[in-house]
């Protein structure tokens, strides 16, 4: 079975207030502060799509997409 | 976020301090609700007052905002009058353990239906940072200064002792384990007590020179233990989480028919 891949990391930076608990505790080091305080993702290829950003984000600012775990083949 | 649906976005970003635990126990309140499959007319919130209170604010469910810790008195009118509803009550340490101590040791005494969750942030956030009765000895707080000489209440000993059918403990850094435990209590018919170390940076955190909310994670991360690790005999020091006490016995709203059916004459 392919490991879980990540399409797409979505952070609100309008409800991101920039304490760190989703850089800090990422087991891949997918993400970094920019320099106004907002999480972004900068590696995402290393995601593997645990979703623990997300699961402790205070501020409910993460949405981690899958990539769907079939893709389609025909056509 | 998964469902959005769930929440007042119109409130968001919502009032806690950045890094609050506040908002992580509301992140997996909500993942356990979803998981569970509720509908948001099958809930009733109630809250009392405190930065852990505000929660009620946030979600779209039934809620009632109430007064500082009388939340289990309102939950408690609210399931006698509607026992099929589901009711969760989110509270601060102050609010559930201190003002509202009384009230917290009687709806676990009558094993009433209600999903208590205490959000332990070991201070009085809202007001600026007191002590509470789970600070325990030899903190700081801004009312004690020179440290405090109190000694604290254990959530899990105090709930059991009480009566509380459901007793658990988890912390803010183990999400996965507290939606489940949440998931547990919100099914467990009669009063389930949730004990959630949750961390304020901004008044227990910085009084108590702890870190930022990154570190008060790591904290909960290394000292705690599942229940029943053998790391404990080791370290005695560790605090444990996981589920206390899971047991059926009767349940108040249930009994509570049984005396009207014996009132009206219609039991058998
Ligand atoms: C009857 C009453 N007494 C005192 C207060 C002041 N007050 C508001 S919140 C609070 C304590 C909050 O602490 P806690 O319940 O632990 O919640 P936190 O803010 O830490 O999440 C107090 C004493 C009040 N609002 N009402
Ligand atoms: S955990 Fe949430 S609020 Fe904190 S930095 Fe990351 S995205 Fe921002
Ligand atoms: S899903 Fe997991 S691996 Fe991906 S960014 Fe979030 S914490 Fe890191
Ligand atoms: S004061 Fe403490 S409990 Fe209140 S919002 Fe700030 S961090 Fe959270």
């Amino acid at each position: 079975m392919a490991k879980p891949k990540c399409k797409e990391l979505i952070i609100n930076r309008d409800w991101c207030k920039g304490c760190g608990i989703c850089i800090h505790f990422c087991p891949t080091n997918v993400l970094e502060m920019d320099d106004e305080d907002k999480s972004v993702a900068m590696r995402i290829e290393d995601c593997i799509c645990c979703k623990l950003c997300e699961l402790r984000c205070p501020d409910l600012a993460i949405d981690v997409v899958a990539e769907p775990k079939e893709k389609e083949t025909e056509n | 976020m998964e469902d959005k649906n769930y929440i007042r976005e119109r409130f968001f970003p919502h009032i806690w301090c950045p890094g609050c635990g506040h908002g992580i126990v509301l992140n997996n309140l909500l993942r356990a609700i979803e998981q569970l499959k509720l509908k948001k007319n099958e809930i009733v919130m109630t809250s009392g007052i405190g930065c852990s209170s505000r929660i009620s604010g946030y979600v779209d469910f039934h809620t009632l905002h109430t007064i500082h810790g009388r939340a289990l008195a309102f939950a408690t009118g609210v399931k006698l009058s509607r026992p099929e509803l589901k009711l969760i009550v989110p509270m601060g340490d102050g609010d559930a353990l201190a003002i509202g101590g009384n009230h917290f040791i009687h709806a676990a005494r009558r094993n009433i239906d209600i999903t208590a969750i205490i959000m332990n942030n070991r201070i009085y956030g809202m007001t600026g940072g007191q002590f509470s009765p789970l600070s325990g000895y030899g903190t700081r707080a801004t009312t004690a200064p020179y440290t405090n000489i109190d000694h604290d209440f254990d959530v899990v000993e105090l709930a059991k002792a009480a009566g509380a059918s459901f007793v658990a403990r988890t912390t803010t850094y183990h999400v996965k384990e507290m939606a489940d435990i949440l998931k547990q209590a919100i099914l467990h018919k009669g009063f389930s007590a949730v004990e959630v170390m949750s961390q304020c940076p901004t008044y227990f955190g910085r009084k108590n020179r702890l870190g930022d909310a990154v570190d008060m994670m790591e904290h909960y991360k290394n000292s705690t233990v599942r229940v029943g690790s053998k790391k404990i005999e080791k370290n005695p020091d560790l605090i444990e989480r996981g589920v206390f006490v899971e047991k059926e016995s009767p349940e108040y709203c249930s009994e509570y028919d049984k005396i009207i059916q014996k009132a009206m004459g219609t039991s058998a």
